[in-house]
């Protein structure tokens, strides 16, 4: 008892202990093995670096790397909006069509497995190694190409998709989306299988006496997904978000990653390369924290307090 | 009478319009794959035969014959195979913890530290690969070990210390997936747990594990299939090259240097191919055992609601 009482810490302050021993491994991880590099890359940002025989040298150069990345380099600023406009619009496709695709394989149909497993299977087959390799291969630019008129949609028609969506007389803007949307099917499917798992883990784990009740007070199927499936998936919808972004913008096969990494030990020089990776990566982060932050807030926990 | 006619009817039509769209968003999905096997049988010519498109008109098994032996795949497979596991295993001990107590445990800081998960997953790896390389070469963990620190560099122990410690490629997201997993879960287990006097590192393994299978499966197959896939982090870290991913792409040309010929860039592009083939296979076995695994979890055990 006395044991007990000499190191007895309010329930609060016990929990505070719990937390830090769980997050432990990663707030030594953070200081051990990424604060250092990382802080040493805002060094290099900022430097002239020179590697000889024996080692290398900085010479603190100030923003000249920017300044160069941003006004110098002629492909730099354009690749850059060219990538951010891509992501504005690749992202919610994504979201819109793993959603959708979750929904559709956590349904019970024959052949529901075979059709999980190959959903899933651009996580395997979209990996570093295969994406390099695939970037450059013969026979999956030919092949591709050869018939790369189902992206295109030959069999609707990409002019009378165009006129029955003017028919209906939606914005235009919106109509541009929805046909450059149709034009990236396929990529769109295959940058889907992460977000696919990480939605179906979701809905699995909403309890099905969730539904029992929804269904016992006469809810509707339509209802059951608005005011259940809905709001219960909707942490992994800020997760997918996330990850979309992330993914989107680090694929060794994004034109201005590849740019990058070209010009690390080309004529601009490394350190011009960094102020590059740095100013993309300040646009990203731009960008990640004002979706996260917005829809955060409509986010719904099971745990609420 | 009508009525249930016309709902069979609807509920028919329903499952042939399912069943079109998961067909060819499928065949989207498998398209790449199936250039791949069709061609890893095919001989030169029949690249070159415009009658040939699905069908090698040649069927050989020669391709996979050179590319495993030049792969050395008998020898790297087990090795790749060994790490890629270990190190997922290793990082999937450091993010469930680390995800844990984000998820369940309110401490000073932890708003400050979970954005700091976020960061290092947003951080392009361009950014920091060469001062971590630098890092890694003269280990000094901030200047504790003496000048000029441990070379850690063509070993094991960067993937260990990233794995442990939940820096490693994509740990971020593991995180941030056991997080929002064990946010959703209910806390009624927990409090059981605790009224039953169990502490919350039992309360962690023997309550909220179980419960969290398919999220477990999740971080376990990503962290694996991203470990065997990666070319940039081990070809940076290891000197050798000797991992399954480095010996796929120099295959073809190993072999072409081995027997003194000059191959075409078509007739390595097949190599390339058949060895992508032979590469992924082990990977799709291993997500096929798995994804039964995660698909069954949560209905049968239950643990949930």
């Amino acid at each position: 008892m006395s044991t007990k009482r000499r190191f007895r810490l309010s329930l609060r302050g016990r929990e505070a202990v719990c937390g830090y021993l769980f997050t432990l491994p990663f707030t030594l991880g953070f200081v051990l093995m990424f604060l250092h590099p990382f802080l040493q890359s805002v060094i290099f940002s900022l430097s002239k670096l020179e590697l000889g025989s024996t080692g290398y040298s900085l010479t603190f150069t100030g923003l000249s790397n920017y300044h160069n990345a941003l006004f110098v380099n002629a492909d730099f600023p354009r690749l850059l909006l060219e990538t951010a406009g891509s992501m504005f619009g690749g992202v919610p496709l994504i979201l819109v069509f793993s959603f959708f695709a979750a929904i559709l394989l956590n349904q019970r149909f024959k052949g529901r497995t075979v059709a999980r497993v190959i959903f899933f299977l651009p996580v395997i087959l979209g990996a570093d190694i295969i994406l390099r390799m695939e970037s450059a291969d013969y026979i999956t630019l030919f092949l591709e190409e050869g018939i790369v008129d189902v992206d295109e949609m030959t069999f609707v028609g990409r002019d009378q998709l165009l006129g029955l969506l003017m028919y209906m007389k939606l914005p235009e803007q919106l109509l541009t989306y929805i046909v450059v949307g149709a034009l990236r099917v396929a990529d769109i499917i295959r940058s889907s299988g992460v977000q696919i798992l990480i939605f179906l883990a979701g809905l699995q784990s909403i309890p099905s006496s969730h539904y029992e009740v929804a269904k016992i007070e006469g809810a509707t199927g339509w209802e059951c997904f608005w005011m259940v499936t809905f709001p219960l998936l909707s942490p992994l919808i800020v997760t997918n978000i996330v990850y979309s972004i992330v993914d989107f913008f680090t694929t060794p096969t994004n034109p201005l990653v590849v740019f990058i990494e070209e010009n690390m030990f080309g004529s601009a020089g490394y350190g011009v390369s960094m102020a590059m990776s740095w100013i993309y990566f300040a646009v990203v982060t731009v960008f990640l924290l004002l979706t996260a932050g917005l829809i955060s807030r409509k986010v719904v926990y099971m745990d609420e307090r | 009478m009508i009525k249930a006619n016309r709902r069979r009817l609807y509920s028919v039509l329903g499952s042939a319009v399912r069943a079109i769209v998961i067909v060819s968003i499928c065949f989207v999905i498998l398209r790449p794959v199936l250039v791949k096997l069709v061609s890893s049988f095919m001989l030169e010519r029949d690249l070159y035969d415009q009658t040939v498109k699905w069908i090698p008109r040649s069927f050989t098994l020669e391709n996979y014959r050179n590319m495993f032996i030049h792969m050395h795949y008998t020898e790297a497979f087990p090795r790749t195979a060994l790490f890629a596991v270990g190190i997922a295993l290793l990082q999937l001990a450091s993010c469930t913890l680390v995800g844990y107590g984000f998820a369940r445990f309110r401490f000073w800081g932890s708003n400050l530290l979970f954005g700091l998960v976020i960061f290092t997953l947003v951080v392009p790896p361009q950014i920091i690969i060469l001062p971590l390389y630098l890092n890694l070469r003269f280990f000094t963990v901030w200047g504790l070990i003496p000048e000029p620190g441990i070379d850690l560099l063509g070993s094991y122990w960067p993937f260990i210390l990233m794995g442990i410690s939940g820096t490693g490629f994509n740990n971020g997201l593991f995180i941030f997936i056991m997080r929002q997993f064990f946010k959703g879960m209910p806390r009624e287990l927990e409090e059981a747990a605790y009224i039953d006097g169990a502490n919350p590192l039992q309360t962690f393994l023997r309550v909220m594990l179980p419960g969290a299978k398919p999220a477990l499966v999740i971080v376990f197959l990503f962290a694996t299939v991203w470990m065997y896939n990666d070319y940039f982090f081990t070809l940076m870290f290891m000197r050798s090259g000797n991992l399954l991913a480095h010996r796929l792409d120099i295959a073809a040309h190993n072999y072409a240097h081995s027997i003194g010929a000059f191959f075409t860039g078509q007739y390595i592009s097949l190599l390339n191919n058949t060895g992508m083939i032979l590469f992924i296979t082990p990977l799709l076995v291993l997500y096929i055992l798995m994804q039964r695994y995660f698909v069954e979890s949560v209905e049968r055990t239950g643990i949930i609601g």
